[in-house]
Formats: C-alpha cells, sequence, structure tokens
C-alpha cells in the first residue's frame, strides 16, 4: 500500500466535496502564536482577520467551554493563551477558514499587542538561578563525594548536549467529525489516542464518551506526537462542534517546528575519580534538562536520562541529580530514547576522558568498568551489578556482544590501520570508536504498562484484531497480527488489523518507551488463546475428541482425524453459539520503583546492544563523514527481523544526525532560527555510512517471559549512534597525536569539530 | 488555457489554476492524494512527481518537487504520479515498487510515494546505477524512519534489472500527442488582464514585461514558489519563461561567429564560448559546465537535490543577487558573463558587475537575463591579469580550477559557504587568479585582496598565509542558522590551505575533501 500511495495519512482522508456532504464543505485551521517570547498580550484585534476572506471562525481562550489546560501530567499547557505568554509561537487564536492557505493568510492579518518580558532562554541561566518547571531529583548509592575525595584520580568536566527536531514526514494533524448527540470523531496522527481523547473531552465539557479517537497510522512520531499532538485536535473539535462541519487542524512545517517540542537540550556536570587504571570508584553528575516552558513529559524524561547514566557501567559511589530548568520556550518532548541518550552520551564521553587520563584505549575502559553479572565483587565486597537505582543487572548481552564486534569487525586490527593512516595523514583524521547500549525496557510510570485487545473472529475465517497500540512505522501492527497468527495457526494475510480506536479498547497507554509490541502482544494472545479455548472446548466436546487432540496449524484445525478449516471451525462455534470474539489484557509483571527513595525495579528487563563507528574528518573544514558502522543488537528472540533490522539501522541513522548535523538554534529573543528543513539538516542518503553491516544477536532469548522472548526494539538502537559521535571525538584527538582528550560538545557540526580541531592545536603549539 | 497529459489522460486547465503548485492542484483539485507533502519548500521530497517531455522525440524523464512547481510549467508534458506506476490493468508493481516492497524500503510509508517516483526517474534515466549516481538522484528525498540502507539496496535491485516498463510500451503514443500539444496561438500574449502569461519568443518577453511592469518572472520557480508556499505572497501576475526558445537554448561560438560580439579577440587561446539561455534547467547545463571545467562537477552535483536541479535554472540562480547562490561564484571566477535584455537592446555585463548589494543588482526595469556567456577553459583568465600568451611547451600555464561548498550536511544543503579558485600556474608560479566567493558578504564576490597576494607568486606556505591575511580585508562575514561569522572565515583561509595542498602536494586523496574518501570508499565497499 505504501509503494502505490494508497496508503492513508491524514491530510488525505479530508471528505472535500461539499456537495456529497451533509455536513458542508469542510474547515482548515490555522493557529496564530506569540511573536514574543515571554510577556502577555496587551491589545489583541482580529477584526482583519475575521474579515478576511474564506475565514468562517476565530477562536480565543475565552471560547473555550471547558477546561482550557491540556498538560498530559502535570498542568501548564493552555490550549490557547489566557494570560502569561512563555515562549514564541504560543498559541493565542485560531482561525478556521474554507480552505487552508485562506486559514493561513488570515492569521497573518491580526493586529498584537504585547506587553513584554525579559525571557529566560538559556539553560545554564536556569540552571544558576534554580528555574524549574519540577523540583529537582536525586539517585544515589554509596557515598560518592567520600569516594571522590579519596580517589587516586579525579576529573571534572561539563557536557552541552543538543536537543533535536522530531522531524516525523507526517506534520501534526488532526481532522474533527461532529456526530449525533455532540459526539466527536477523530482522527488523528497520534501516538497517544486515550490522552487525547480525554483532553478534547475536558476541552470540550463533554464526557469521554462521546469523545472518539481514531488512529490508523502515522507518517511518523517518535515522540513527538505522544502529548504534543493533542491540541491541534482540540482545536479541530472546538471548531467541529461550534461549526458542525468537519474540521481539520495541520501544521505547516515551519508551525511545526516552531510549535512543538523538541528532544531535551541538556548541561552535564560531573566529576569522575578512577583508579589508575581507569575504573571509576566514584561519579557526581548533573543532569539538567532544558524543558522550556511546561512540565509536559519532562519530568519523566529526566528521570530516565537519570536512570541511564550509568550506561553499561558499574558505579560503586554514586550521586546522579537531575534538574528540570523552565525556560521561555517550547515545552520539551518526548523523543526517541526519553532521556535515555542524553544521559547515556554523558557517561559515554566520561569514558573517553578517562581512556585520555590513563593513557588506554577508550575500549579497554569500557570493558574495564562493564556491569559483571556473574562474578567479581568490588572492594566493598559488593557485586559489580547493582544499578544507582538498586535495581540488579541480571541478563547483561553486552559482555558478549562487545567481544563479538571486536573480532568481527576487527576493532584492533583497524585501530592500528587508523593510527597509520593518521601518521601519514596531515589533514584528514580517520577515527573509531565501539560504545554499548543497555536500555531499561518498560514505562517508568509503573501504571502506563497495560494493554488492552480484542479479537473478533467471523464466520468465514476472518479475524480483525483491535489493539490499543499505534502504528508509526515501527511495525506494530504487523509483529502483533504475526503473534496472533502464530497463537492460532493461521496466516497473518487471515488477520486484518483495524486502526487504532478508543471506542474499541479503552484507557490506554500510550504507544511509547518501545513497549508497543511487548504490551499489546501480550494483550492480542491473550485475546486469541481465550478464543483459541473456546474453539477447543468446543470441537472437543463436537467430535468427542480429547483437547489435546485438536491442533491449530496450518491455517487451519486438525480434530482428532479430521481437519477442519478455520471458516468451518468458526461457524460450528457460531452455530453452538460460543463467543468468537475475546478481549485480551496485559499488565507487566515484575515492576515497581519509589522514588521517594530512588529504589526498585523499574525495568522489566534491558535491551543490548553495541557499535562500532569510523569516521573521517577533514581539519581545515570540519567536514566529517561517515565510513563504516557495524551494529549488534539484542532484540532476544525476533519476532520479525526485517522489521527489527529496520528500526535499528533508522535508530542509528537517527542518533547520528542527532549527535551531527542536526542543529537546533535560537536568537536572543527566542526565536527559532532552524524553523525549516532549509536550515535544519537530518541525515540524507550519502549520510548513512557506505559499509553498514547490522547484526541481531544469535541465541539470545529474553529471559523474562515476554512475548516470545523478544526484546523491545523501537528506541534503544538509537544510541548506538554514540558511537558515531566518540569516534568524531577520536579522530579530532589525532591532531594532538592522542595526547588530550578533545573538548567537544553535541552535535558535532563542521563547525564545533574544527573548533575542537583548532583548539587542540593551539594547545599543541603552546606545549 | 494549457494542455497537458496527467499519466494519460488529456488535461485542459484554465489559466486560473496555472498558479497552484501541481501538488496542490493534485491534492485538493484532483483529490490524488498519493503524493504527499513534507515541507511545502522543496526540502524533503515526499511530493516528488516525474514530468516527461519530448526532447529529441523520446521521452526525457525527470523528477521534480511539486509543491513549488507550478500547473503553468506544464504544457505539452507528462505528468507521472505515484499512483500511475502500477499496471493499470492488473495492479502488478512496477519494477522500483516491488524491489522497495522487498527490501523493505518504507516503515511510516510517508516518504515512500516520493522515494518511488524518483526512484523512477533514476529507472528511466540510468539503468545499472551505482551507489554514487543513487546517493545524488535520491538526495533530495528524506526519510526519518529507515536510515536509507534498504532505499539504496532497493535502487540498486530495481536499476539492476532495469527493461523496458509499461511507460517504454506507451512512449511512441505518449510523444505524438504530446507533440500534438506544442504548436499553440501565443496565448494571451497581449491579454494583460492574464495571470499566467507564457511568452515562447525573447521579444513577446520583452514587450511582456513592458506591458507588465509588476510581473515576476517564474523560471524554474525554485526561489519564487517558496514566497507562495511559505510566505505567503501573491506573485500574480506571472510572466513564465520555460517556454521561450532563446532562453531554452545552449550553444557554442567560435572565435569567429563571437568576435564581434564579445570582444574575446584579446586572447589567442581557444576562443571558444558557450551561451546558456537563462531558463535552461541545471541539469541540463551541468553536463556543458563540468565538459569544460570538470572540476565543477562536485560542487552541481551538489546543488539542492535531483529534483531541484531539473526546476532550477542557471538564470535564476543569478537573478536574486542571493549571497548564497552556489553558480554565481563559479562563474565569477571563470569569468562568466550576462546577456541582459530589455525591449529590444541587448547588453554584455561581467557576472560579478551583475551583482551590487544585498539582493540588489544591475537589472533594469523591464530587463532580464537572456543568457549567459561561459568562456572557454583556457579563455577564462581575467585579460588584466594576464600574462602575454605562451606558446605550448613543456612550462606551458596550466589552467586549474577548484571548487569547494561547505555546508553542514553534505547533500542538499545550502553553503555555508563557497569558493571557487581559478589559478594559471606557470613554472610554479600564480600567473593569472581569479576567485568567487558565496556566503562571506552580501552578494557573491571576488576576493580582490586576496588575489593580488596569490598573484605572482608561488603557491607556497608564505603566499598561502599572505592570502589568508588578505581575505579579512575582502570580507566581514556574518552569524546566522548555519555557521558562525568565525567559522565562515576560518574555512574560507583553510580552503586556500586546501587549494595549495591539491595543487602543490599532489592530488592523492588526502589533500582532497573526505566526500571524495567516503565516495571512495563506498565504491570499495561495492566491489
Ligand atoms: C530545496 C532547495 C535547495 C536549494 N539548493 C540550492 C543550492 O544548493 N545552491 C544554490 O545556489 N541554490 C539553491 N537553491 C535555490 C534555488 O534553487 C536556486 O537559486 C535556483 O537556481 C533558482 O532558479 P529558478 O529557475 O528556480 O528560479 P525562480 O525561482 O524561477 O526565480 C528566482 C528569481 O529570479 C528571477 N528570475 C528568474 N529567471 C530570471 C531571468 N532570466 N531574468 C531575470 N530574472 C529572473 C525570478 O523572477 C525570481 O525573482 C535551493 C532551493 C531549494 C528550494
Ligand atoms: S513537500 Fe517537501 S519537497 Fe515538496
Ligand atoms: S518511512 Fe517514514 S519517513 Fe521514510
Amino acid at each position: 500500500m505504501h509503494v502505490t500511495g494508497a496508503a492513508l495519512y491524514i491530510d488525505d482522508q479530508i471528505p472535500f466535496s461539499g456537495s456529497a456532504n451533509e455536513l458542508g464543505s469542510p474547515l482548515f485551521v490555522c493557529v496564530g502564536g506569540s511573536a514574543i517570547a515571554h510577556g502577555a498580550v496587551k491589545r489583541m484585534d482580529l477584526s482583519r482577520v475575521k474579515q478576511a476572506p474564506g475565514v468562517v471562525d476565530v477562536v480565543t481562550a475565552e471560547d473555550i467551554p471547558g477546561q482550557l489546560d491540556i498538560g498530559a501530567v502535570f498542568p501548564g499547557d493552555p490550549l490557547l493563551v489566557a494570560d502569561t505568554i512563555e515562549y514564541v509561537g504560543q498559541p493565542l487564536f485560531a482561525v478556521a477558514a474554507t480552505d487552508f492557505t485562506s486559514a493561513r493568510k488570515a492569521v497573518k492579518l491580526a493586529r498584537l499587542e504585547y506587553h513584554e518580558q525579559r525571557p529566560l532562554l538559556d539553560l545554564a541561566e536556569a540552571v544558576a538561578k534554580r528555574f524549574y518547571v519540577r523540583p529537582p531529583h536525586r539517585m544515589q548509592r554509596g557515598d560518592a563525594d567520600a569516594a571522590l575525595a579519596a580517589a587516586p584520580n579525579r576529573l571534572h568536566g561539563e557536557l552541552r548536549i543538543g536537543g533535536q527536531e522530531h522531524f516525523y514526514l507526517e506534520g501534526q494533524a488532526s481532522i474533527a467529525i461532529p456526530e449525533e448527540d455532540g459526539s466527536l470523531t477523530i482522527l488523528s496522527s497520534n501516538q497517544n489516542p486515550t490522552e487525547t481523547q480525554k483532553l478534547v473531552a475536558q476541552v470540550m465539557a463533554l464526557p469521554m464518551h462521546k469523545v472518539t479517537l481514531v488512529t490508523r497510522r502515522m507518517g511518523g512520531a517518535f515522540g513527538g506526537k505522544e502529548t504534543q499532538a493533542a491540541a491541534w485536535a482540540c482545536l479541530a473539535a472546538l471548531f467541529a462542534a461550534r461549526n458542525h462541519r468537519v474540521v481539520e487542524c495541520k501544521l505547516a512545517r515551519g508551525d511545526d517546528m516552531i510549535m512543538t517540542g523538541k528532544r531535551h537540550n541538556f548541561l552535564h556536570r560531573f566529576a569522575v575519580g578512577f583508579t589508575d587504571h581507569g575504573a571509576i570508584t566514584a561519579l557526581t553528575s548533573m543532569l539538567a534538562a532544558q524543558c522550556g516552558n511546561s512540565p509536559d513529559l519532562s519530568d519523566a524524561i529526566v528521570d530516565r536520562a537519570m536512570f541511564h547514566n550509568d550506561n553499561c557501567y558499574y558505579l560503586p559511589n554514586v550521586t546522579i541529580d537531575g534538574l528540570r530548568c523552565k525556560t521561555h520556550t517550547v515545552s520539551n518532548t518526548a523523543f526517541r530514547g526519553f532521556g535515555g541518550p542524553q544521559g547515556m552520551l554523558a557517561i559515554e564521553s566520561i569514558m573517553d576522558e578517562i581512556a585520555f587520563a590513563v593513557g588506554k584505549d577508550p575500549l579497554e575502559i569500557r570493558k574495564l568498568n562493564l556491569y559483571d553479572t556473574d562474578s567479581g565483587n568490588d572492594s566493598s565486597g559488593a557485586q559489580r551489578n547493582i544499578t544507582p537505582y538498586h535495581q540488579r543487572i541480571t541478563d547483561f548481552t553486552v559482555p558478549q556482544i562487545i567481544a563479538q564486534l571486536e573480532s568481527e569487525a576487527d576493532y584492533w586490527q583497524r585501530r592500528e590501520q587508523i593510527k597509520s593512516f593518521n601518521a601519514a595523514s596531515p589533514v584528514l583524521k580517520k577515527g573509531l570508536a565501539l560504545t554499548p547500549v543497555k536500555f531499561g525496557i518498560s514505562f517508568t510510570v509503573s501504571h502506563l504498562n497495560q494493554a488492552g485487545a480484542l479479537l473478533h473472529m467471523y464466520t468465514d475465517g476472518s479475524i480483525l484484531l483491535n489493539h490499543g497500540g499505534t502504528e508509526m512505522g515501527q511495525g506494530l501492527m504487523i509483529k502483533v497480527a504475526q503473534i496472533v497468527a502464530q497463537e492460532l495457526g493461521v496466516s497473518p494475510a487471515r488477520i486484518q488489523v483495524s486502526a487504532t480506536r478508543t471506542d474499541k479498547i479503552p484507557n490506554t497507554a500510550p504507544t511509547a518507551a518501545s513497549s508497543g509490541t511487548d504490551i499489546n502482544g501480550m494483550a492480542a494472545r491473550n485475546a486469541a488463546r481465550t478464543i483459541k479455548q473456546r474453539l477447543r472446548a468446543h470441537l472437543s466436546a463436537q467430535y468427542q475428541t480429547p483437547a489435546a487432540q485438536i491442533v491449530f496449524a496450518n491455517d487451519q484445525i486438525t480434530v482428532g482425524e479430521q481437519t477442519l478449516s478455520i471458516a468451518q471451525g468458526a461457524k460450528s462455534a457460531w452455530l453452538a453459539r460460543v463467543q468468537l470474539s475475546a478481549s485480551g489484557f496485559y499488565k507487566t509483571p515484575k515492576i515497581h520503583y519509589c522514588r521517594e527513595t530512588a529504589r526498585g525495579r523499574p525495568f522489566y528487563y534491558y535491551a543490548n546492544g553495541a557499535a562500532i563507528s569510523e569516521v573521517i574528518i577533514d581539519t581545515l573544514t570540519g567536514e566529517y563523514k561517515l565510513l563504516r558502522a557495524d551494529l549488534i543488537h539484542d532484540v532476544g528472540n525476533s519476532i520479525n527481523p526485517g522489521v527489527d533490522i529496520g528500526q535499528i539501522e533508522g535508530g542509528y541513522v537517527q542518533g547520528v544526525g542527532w549527535l551531527t548535523s542536526e542543529e537546533l538554534k535560537w536568537d536572543e529573543r527566542g526565536r527559532l532560527l532552524t524553523d525549516s528543513p532549509a536550515t535544519y539538516k537530518i541525515p540524507a542518503i550519502a549520510d548513512a555510512p557506505p559499509i553498514f553491516n547490522v547484526r541481531l544477536l544469535e541465541n539470545a532469548a529474553n529471559r523474562e517471559d515476554t512475548i516470545f522472548h523478544s526484546k523491545a526494539v523501537g528506541e534503544p538502537p538509537l544510541m548506538l549512534a554514540i558511537s558515531a559521535w566518540c569516534a568524531i571525538r577520536d579522530a579530532i584527538a589525532a591532531v594532538a597525536d592522542h595526547t588530550r582528550c578533545p573538548k567537544l560538545d553535541a552535535p558535532a557540526t563542521p563547525q564545533e569539530i574544527l573548533k575542537a580541531v583548532d583548539a587542540l592545536r593551539a594547545l599543541k603549539v603552546a606545549s | 488555457m494549457l494542455h497537458f497529459l496527467l499519466n494519460q489522460e488529456p488535461i485542459a486547465v484554465a489559466d486560473a489554476h496555472a498558479e497552484l503548485t501541481i501538488l496542490e492542484w493534485l491534492r485538493v483539485h484532483r483529490r490524488k492524494c498519493g503524493t504527499k507533502e513534507g515541507c511545502a519548500s522543496g526540502d524533503c521530497g515526499a511530493c516528488t512527481v516525474v514530468v516527461a517531455t519530448v526532447e529529441n522525440d523520446a521521452l526525457a524523464y525527470r523528477a521534480i518537487n511539486s509543491c513549488i512547481a507550478f500547473v503553468g510549467s506544464l504544457h505539452a508534458k507528462q505528468l507521472i504520479t505515484v499512483e500511475d506506476l502500477a499496471a493499470r490493468e492488473d495492479g502488478k508493481l512496477h519494477a522500483v515498487q516491488q524491489a522497495m516492497l522487498e527490501q523493505h524500503g518504507s516503515q511510516c510509508g510517508f516518504c515512500t510515494p516520493g522515494f518511488i517516483m524518483s526512484m523512477f526517474a533514476l529507472y528511466k534515466n540510468h539503468p545499472q546505477a551505482t551507489r554514487h549516481t543513487i546517493a545524488q538522484s535520491l538526495g533530495g528525498n528524506l526519510c526519518r524512519c529507515t536510515g536509507y540502507r534498504p532505499i539504496m539496496d532497493a535502487a540498486l535491485q530495481a536499476t539492476r534489472q532495469a527493461t523496458d516498463d509499461q511507460f517504454s510500451a506507451q512512449a511512441e503514443a505518449c510523444v505524438k500527442k504530446l507533440k500534438a500539444l506544442q504548436p499553440r496561438q501565443p496565448a494571451n500574449a497581449n491579454d494583460n488582464s492574464a495571470r499566467f502569461h507564457r511568452p515562447t519568443s525573447a521579444q513577446q518577453l520583452a514587450t511582456l514585461m513592458q506591458q507588465n511592469p509588476q510581473a515576476r518572472l517564474l523560471a524554474g520557480g525554485t526561489d519564487l514558489a517558496l514566497e507562495v508556499t511559505q510566505q505567503l505572497n501573491s506573485i500574480t501576475p506571472i510572466i513564465f519563461l520555460g517556454e521561450v526558445t532563446e532562453l531554452r537554448h545552449t550553444h557554442t561560438h567560435t572565435h569567429e561567429n563571437t568576435h564581434a560580439a564579445t570582444n574575446l579577440a584579446t586572447t589567442d587561446e581557444k576562443p571558444h564560448e558557450h551561451e546558456i539561455g537563462a531558463a535552461v534547467p541545471l541539469a541540463d547545463c551541468g553536463a556543458l559546465l563540468c565538459a569544460e571545467y570538470p572540476d565543477l562537477a562536485e560542487l552541481l552535483s551538489r546543488f539542492g537535490s535531483a529534483q531541484i536541479r531539473n526546476q532550477a535554472t542557471l538564470g535564476g540562480n543569478i537573478a536574486n543577487a542571493s549571497p548564497i547562490a552556489d553558480l554565481p561564484p563559479a562563474l565569477i571566477a571563470v569569468g562568466a558573463r550576462l546577456v541582459l535584455q530589455q525591449g529590444a537592446r541587448l547588453r554584455r555585463l561581467a557576472v560579478e558587475d551583475y551583482f551590487l548589494d544585498y539582493h540588489k543588482t544591475a537589472l533594469a526595469q523591464g530587463e532580464f537575463i537572456r543568457s549567459v556567456l561561459l568562456p572557454g577553459a583556457q579563455a577564462g583568465r581575467s585579460p588584466t591579469r594576464q600574462t602575454s600568451a605562451q606558446p605550448l611547451h613543456a612550462n606551458a600555464p596550466t589552467q586549474k580550477i577548484r571548487a569547494y561548498k561547505i555546508s553542514k550536511r553534505f547533500d542538499d544543503d545550502i553553503s555555508t559557504l563557497c569558493a571557487v579558485f581559478n589559478v594559471t600556474l606557470q613554472d610554479e608560479v600564480i600567473v593569472a587568479v581569479r576567485t568567487g566567493f558565496g556566503g562571506l558578504a552580501a552578494i557573491p564576490k571576488r576576493a580582490h585582496h586576496c588575489e593580488q597576494a596569490l598573484l605572482g607568486n608561488p603557491l607556497n606556505r608564505r603566499t598561502v598565509q599572505q592570502a589568508q591575511r588578505a581575505l579579512n580585508e575582502d570580507f566581514q562575514p556574518i552569524s546566522d542558522a548555519r555557521a558562525s561569522a568565525a567559522y565562515r572565515m576560518t574555512v574560507a583561509q583553510n580552503l586556500l590551505q586546501r587549494l595549495a595542498n591539491e595543487l602543490t602536494a599532489g592530488e592523492q586523496l588526502e589533500n582532497q575533501p573526505p566526500s571524495r574518501i567516503s565516495v571512495a570508499t563506498a565504491a570499495a565497499a561495492a566491489c
């Protein structure tokens, strides 16, 4: 369907022809945003907007019948500004017109005057002023300060980690359709239909049962449609109800980039103590995130950054502080990895610094500090398998993956080749790095770890599957269909997966935290099991055959000596009045976490992987190229290797973009400068490494009882790209013969790389 | 009225629709929604369609961005969209669709129709495409999901087996139909109420411009359309240059026939000159430019994307006086000139003299760029800086051109800066030099101080340092979303070092930009 252009996205579904549609022709919404970052509206004159050609309706905060605030977890996100303006682009009013262009043109006619206040835009300033959207949080194990004081070697430093625009190819979009009884059906490009259903209901002062959210598929989401798809659905709903017409609210690319949040940028400050061999004895770490103007999901995101600040390394004495800083910028939100990548980059950067300090290859330092699940106690007698949040690591495939990569991708041999290349090459320098990934799977907010499914078998043997997960390209629908198919012994072609609908599966969790298949697959399997059990019981009685001799396989049911088609089986059950529809439910077991004490088992299990990246940089211009990447990733027993490899490759390249060419810039008044793909550069085809080897770890069944013992794969591979950033840093270090660790922030743009190169050269000249 | 084929279906469109983008026309007016909008600014490729035109009695297939192309540019062409690729009778997928399916080239699927169309054009134009060609053809299609490896493999697979497809079977009939559409009355040439004019001769164009002083000239539209889709400005009335015969032509003047017109007689070396119509798309004039100056090939191949190069014209790249346009630095460095026309009056002007200030040009009211005169390779040296011509012998002067484009992303990115050097070395001394820089000043410019520092000197360390210092007098760059002022200046200075490395230390890979290394790596990996 994708390849023929027949797959429908939101904007493809607008019922256009006016006459054919009893509701009249549809309306199109454009949102008017603030031109200032902080202050209040002094005067908002919308008379010219209202009179503009094509305009049918204009709304401001006063026109909202129900609740104004649409904050996902905590309040702070007014649908339209009622009093304080907190970022450039914050929605002030919205216009509905007979076509999209008229609505956009009309918005520009607003006459707005502001009381402007000085905005706070800089993360470091927010840290200094303790300007927060939520209180700080600390994780702690051992006595880091004392251990640091006692450490034979100490380093401290700072790393700035950039944010990332989602740049899903399909922008934010929702269509609201007014139904009878004041009900609303909303088609939305949305990872979190239940949440949006709830918010639309609150905004419209309706009970939730009058609002149905439908999500067929998204043209990409990556976290950007977890909370921040809601506003546009709410506005479409508002206009649809007011005008009793079908209304579409979609964001033009520029508006999308300005009005929706991004991956959080972070400021990391640390002090680390280590032995002469490079083994970490103490770490104090401050992870400060720029959350923007409101909490959104930042509490959980910063927590996840903290949960991943250890990555794969045992930290005997550790204190991690997570700060949720407020700035007058758009509210940052979920993005693949959900803070994990930033926490992980921070520790990987420290690994490099230690390696330089003790004069060893960074890979040796990484291996030396790995968690150890089998043997080995640290000097205090503690086992080297406890995380800073006191979860014990039991299933840890990283050492095995690293060993396999080292040998299969010739790490040491290439290290030598690169050394000789660099020795002979004054201008171009190559770099190499291997970095591992350990990523915790489960929502760290425990109640979200639940899912529902609804399965119907019809009398012709066809099967309709509904579940609460949404499809954004990650292959969830096909995987869950495969799970049901396998359970029932039928071919996946027999199974139709419906759009995700809140009237089929209520109260769902967002499709996020890589958990889509884990939880929805289980729920769907439970539904399939119920139907299978009913069929088995019925056929056993009907054919006087022991239940054990009834086999579901090869798209048919074998009952003793007889073979029935699925249709025959279904028909027979129906005639006997056996219910062929079942719901399934699942909640993730074993997890618990006490935030007060920062202890517990927030993760059901961990996904692991590692990557080697090789790059070349140009020390005259700072340009760089990825030359080769070798990835091994542990997905447990893969349900669909094609889909999984796609997630791994795509995640890696997206991560490379985050750490290299994707640079967000604001001006001194808080306006986003990189507000279009002309200035914000995600990787293009030539940026993928020309040699790109991706393998799944073999014989690696998940030890936990997950669906078919697979492991989640959505987010973790993004962090394999940290190896590319470290490789760039390694290449820069060649300028000073690896005597010093380059000061490099992320993203490593050509400008940033050249700055680091020149700084090293200057130091080299000075010494 | 303008006429074209939507796949096989003849379409007649009223002038009122000529000013719609092809994307809007397809999606809103025809409700053909397979073609997607990802940005509406030509940057993502989701909207890619293929346009076939009749050239030498055959069809030439070109991928373009429908979001920034106007319906008015489609006359006598065939428009092919993603819905047209599968066979109509049995729905059998086209080879490129089949390959994308088999290679898992689609995840969320939103970029897929655009990739399919770019790949279709690739399939028609480059059977057995290399990775490098594929990257150049698909560089303007962004995918946020896959990481591109499966898409690359799908393109390799499809083009490896490229054979005749359903379009080959229909080609002959299609050529006939399109040719039948070609001749037309010079529509609305005198109708001043029209909003979309399509003159066919330079004379008509000149007259129209005089009659409609407020009209905007539309060439490829890759700049102009952004005013419509991004700034939401009205740009009507429009005068479309794409059907003006003289502006679409390219030919080569030899010494004899250019003598009078261009005063090129001051040089006695290879006295030929190419005249490139201002409205020739880059994809078409690129081959000529590269044949003359092979060192411009990389610059050209990195200009926008394949879709942009198929639309964007040489004249359009010059006309606006954008400080970051890529070709003006090259044209300045090789000493190209412009032919400008106003009414019946023609005049010639060096490209460097065309740019006055930020978006200000020497173009008079009612005047347009008719063509670009590109000197032949050896004739490009500035007469004022030229030593007397030498007979050909062992240490004859050799001309070297080097063009460097620096951008955040390698493909389809606007230059942070662009530097083009044209130096002639004799006995290791620089005997002639012209430079062209973009991204360092309000306009594309020569670096006169820098040139002075180079001229007459060997390209050694001292000269490079002098030239680097001199650049500070030539330019005071600015900081913006792409880079800081300091970065721009440092890199411009470092590029002088690169020039010296490349020209004196030999041309081994080590002295070249990393892009070429990576191309070499990819090639090595492929074998
Ligand atoms: C995605 C994208 C990528 C791009 N990448 C690059 C790049 O890498 N390098 C680069 O340099 N540019 C780039 N551009 C800018 C643009 O493509 C070029 O400037 C292009 O050459 C413009 O040509 P056009 O024919 O499309 O011009 P149009 O948009 O048709 O016209 C541009 C302007 O010139 C005027 N004009 C056109 N022809 C004439 C004429 N003959 N006489 C007088 N005035 C005329 C028009 O009235 C208009 O004001 C990019 C643009 C996009 C959208
Ligand atoms: S929609 Fe992005 S290039 Fe046209
Ligand atoms: S498949 Fe999602 S953008 Fe390419």
